[in-house]
């Protein structure tokens, strides 16, 4: 049975796994202690639950348990992964190379360490998404410490080189930095073979908890060493202190464990209703796929249609439908999305945008459902566009001199 | 954010959707707003060019579902309206009627500008002088 409203804005959230909140349950009653209370049974439970959900966590990214720090999410390990290099390494230099089409958590943070002091150069993306290695590689200078590169973005789902990023920072001795909230869970990452340095990453991304993720900082080969930018007990080996989320941990533990697990599984069946999902919409005249379509999530799709803007869009289903799109109404900037603009579109195709995110949960029935609501939606807006006529018509858009607001 | 049961109602079930002949003496169409923005109106109205009374209004609009209700209701309100009444219309009513929130004000007063501008094409089209009206500045 089809049950309404249907999710499949996965890339904001993704549902608990309801094993996720099975393990996590005992810490929230029984087991409350503090992990770092040495001296009683409260405090060795927690402490022993923490550290068998550092080992999964740690497993499913190919890391040393003791290379992870837990934090509140991702946006903090952002912070603390990248101002953190930017204190620890300011003797060796002051730059930092990152993309435009990264996540606000490290533009941001970027922008902030600017006003300290430091030079950050923001590469640009290609209309795929992804970043010029040659282009990177020159950048690089003498004072550069730090390549910040999201592993797969959040918009457009478009997975960047990170092996090849990470081959060029070290022949630089640069340190990588990589988002890859996106990534983790859902496609292999492993900090070894991939070459990173720093990585954040975070568990309600990954089917777990909101408010816990972590940093993984490497120990050897370099031994990387970040500043803390919250001082305290001196918790997570000094660099994060704050009594430590023990459910939270627990539950991202056992999500990381899951998609250990689960993520062929997954992957395959989620890939095939991604692409029926896309097929499909892609049979609606003038509608387009971002980004790239072979470096991508697999259980991600971001699409234009055209001469319909797409919070008007959302608006012809969203009661059924939870999804998101990169138009400007959505948010209060009244900007369309960054990233779609980084790509080159222009601002009526980002505003005609959505993106889909599907999950562990997403079932066939679902995708049917969406494609037939989304495409008379369109069709029926379309009617009604003044572009779409003009479209039509075969009166170039760009001709026109439109009213400046 | 919410949108109010008359924006839905307007966006669900919109008044006068369509395209008057544009090349007819006695049809006045109003294009304000630009893609880049997301958000453009077409709106035109048919006047009687004996009584100067607006008989029939129809509009096409890319945008979101306030823009959409916004000029739904406009068409509404033009239709049985002499051309000076239709002057007078403000977008802070079309605010009121339809429960527009802050962030979507830009969607009344864009109705209002289209308002303008079809009745200035009318006017132009039949040998008046166009009205002066002081820019609007939203966005």
């Amino acid at each position: 049975m089809l049950q309404l409203p249907i999710y499949l804005d996965n890339n904001a959230t993704t549902p608990m796994d309801p094993r996720v909140l099975e393990a996590m349950t005992p810490y929230f009653l029984n087991q409350f202690g503090n992990a770092a209370s040495r001296n009683h049974p409260f405090g060795w439970a927690a402490e022993e639950a923490v550290d068998y959900a550092r080992e999964q966590v740690a497993k499913l990214i190919g890391a040393d348990p003791k290379e992870i720090i837990f934090t509140s999410g991702a946006t903090e390990a952002d912070n603390l992964g990248i101002k953190g290099v930017f204190e620890m390494y300011a003797s060796k230099g002051n730059h930092i190379i990152t993309a435009t089409t990264e996540h606000k958590a490290v533009l941001d943070t970027c922008k902030h360490i600017e006003k300290q002091g430091g030079e950050v150069t923001y590469l640009t993306v290609q209309p795929d998404g992804l970043i010029d290695l040659a282009e990177l590689e020159a950048a690089i200078k003498p004072t550069t410490i730090l390549i910040s590169i999201m592993y797969a973005n959040n918009e457009i789902g478009t997975v960047m080189p990170i092996k090849e990023i990470s081959a060029i920072a070290r022949k630089h001795g640069v340190l990588v930095f990589s988002d890859a909230t996106q990534a983790v869970g859902k496609i292999p990452v492993d900090v070894n073979k991939d070459g990173i340095d720093l990585m954040a990453f975070t568990a309600h991304k990954m089917y777990g908890p909101k408010g816990v993720g972590a940093l993984y900082v490497r120990r050897k080969n370099p031994r990387v060493k970040v500043t803390a930018q919250m001082d305290g007990g001196g918790h997570e080996r000094g660099m994060r202190s704050g009594t430590l989320n023990v459910p939270g941990i627990v539950g991202f533990g056992k999500a990381c464990e899951l998609c250990m697990n689960e993520m062929e599984s997954d992957t395959k069946r989620i890939s095939i209703l991604r692409d029926k999902l896309q097929t499909e919409l892609l049979k609606v005249e003038e509608s387009y796929v971002n980004g790239s379509r072979e470096y991508r999530l697999p259980h991600v799709a971001n699409i234009s249609f055209k001469h319909v803007e797409g919070e008007g869009l959302l608006m012809g289903f969203n009661k059924n439908i939870a999804l998101s799109s990169g138009s400007a109404c959505t948010s209060a900037s009244l900007e369309p999305s960054y990233v779609l603009k980084a790509l080159g579109l222009g601002d009526d195709l980002a505003h005609s945008s959505l993106r889909f995110g599907l999950s562990r949960f997403t079932t066939e029935e679902e995708i049917d459902y969406t494609i037939k609501s989304i495409t008379d939606t369109v069709l029926k807006l379309r009617e009604m566009s003044p572009l779409w006529e003009m479209y039509k018509e075969g009166i170039d858009l760009d001709s026109i001199e439109w009213a400046a607001h | 954010m919410a949108y109010s049961d008359k924006v839905i109602d307007h966006y669900q079930n919109p008044k006068n959707v369509g395209t008057l002949d544009k090349s007819s003496k006695n049809v006045g169409t109003g294009l304000v707003g630009a893609p880049e923005c997301g958000d453009v109106m077409r709106l035109q109205i048919e006047v009687n060019s004996e009584t100067g009374m607006i008989t029939d209004a129809k509009f096409k609009t890319f945008g979101c579902g306030s823009a959409i209700a916004s000029s739904s209701l406009a068409t509404e309100w033009l239709k049985g309206k002499s051309v000076d009444e239709a002057l007078a219309i403000d977008n802070m009513t079309i605010v009121e009627e339809l429960n527009l929130p802050p962030v979507k004000i830009h969607c009344s007063v864009l109705a209002e500008d289209a308002i303008k501008a079809a009745i200035n094409d009318y006017r132009e089209k039949n040998g008046m002088e166009k009205i002066k009206f002081e820019e609007s500045v939203i966005h």
